[in-house]
């Protein structure tokens, strides 16, 4: 049996949804399939060396937790993103949740290919040499070289 | 019980840790030996199910005592 092939497009940048690309690929690649992730727009934010910078909102985001029921004017407050960020970040920590980094990590080590869009690289006038090593340039075109040949493909 | 030939302690890590270390101790194996992992997390009882099932490696027994879980995984 020829080798399974999954193919995802992670478009999106916060610490919270940079989780999904991650844990499918990782684990997809335990499971012994080849996987390639195409990053554009605000998920090139996946890519920086440093992930500290990512962060979860509650503004907008009726659907997360709170400890306490917050009206939404309040969560344009300076100093609730980072509350929320914070909280999430220990949060993860004491559930054994792995941190973003390690499950990036992970990819890497299972040879997870990653691309990144070449135009919303020049768009946000993005730095390459702020990825990590490894990523390489492509447009819609090389997405669809590996996906057309996938048996899963994800838009994240 | 089955004897294992290595432990692998995955106790507190989600998923999909508990996968992703399992896959990596198995790489360092060699085939007909066998992996015992415990967990704590409750969907890791599918998730070993499922991993055992598409990498064909045979999970030959499983149990749960005290909130933890064992699984005992031979490579193929």
């Amino acid at each position: 049996m020829d080798e399974k092939k999954l193919a995802i497009i992670a478009t999106k940048g916060t610490l919270d949804w940079g989780y999904p690309p991650f844990i499918l690929a990782s684990t997809a690649a335990a499971l012994g399939y080849s996987v390639e992730i195409f990053f554009t727009f605000y998920g090139l934010q996946l890519l920086k060396k440093d992930l500290g910078h990512l962060r979860v909102s509650p503004l907008g985001n009726p659907a997360m937790p709170m400890p306490v029921p917050m009206p939404t004017l309040m969560m344009v407050l300076p100093g609730m993103e980072g509350m929320a960020t914070s909280m999430m970040k220990s949060k993860m920590k004491a559930k054994g949740v792995a941190s973003l980094e390690e499950l990036r990590e992970l990819c890497v080590e299972a040879e997870v290919r990653m691309i990144a869009c070449q135009m919303t690289v020049d768009l946000f006038e993005f730095d390459t040499a702020d990825f990590i090593d490894g990523i390489e340039l492509g447009g819609a075109a090389a997405f669809f070289e590996f996906a057309g040949e996938s048996d899963i493909t994800l838009f994240t | 019980m089955v004897q294992e030939d290595k432990l692998l302690d995955a106790r507190g890590l989600n998923c999909p840790l508990p996968i992703l270390r399992t896959k990596k101790a198995l790489g360092e194996m060699n085939a007909g030996q066998v992996l015992k992992i415990v967990a704590t997390d409750p969907g890791a009882v599918k998730d070993f199910e499922a991993f055992s099932k598409q990498t064909k490696n045979p999970l030959l027994d499983q149990a749960e005592a005290g909130g933890e879980f064992v699984f005992f995984i031979q490579k193929a």
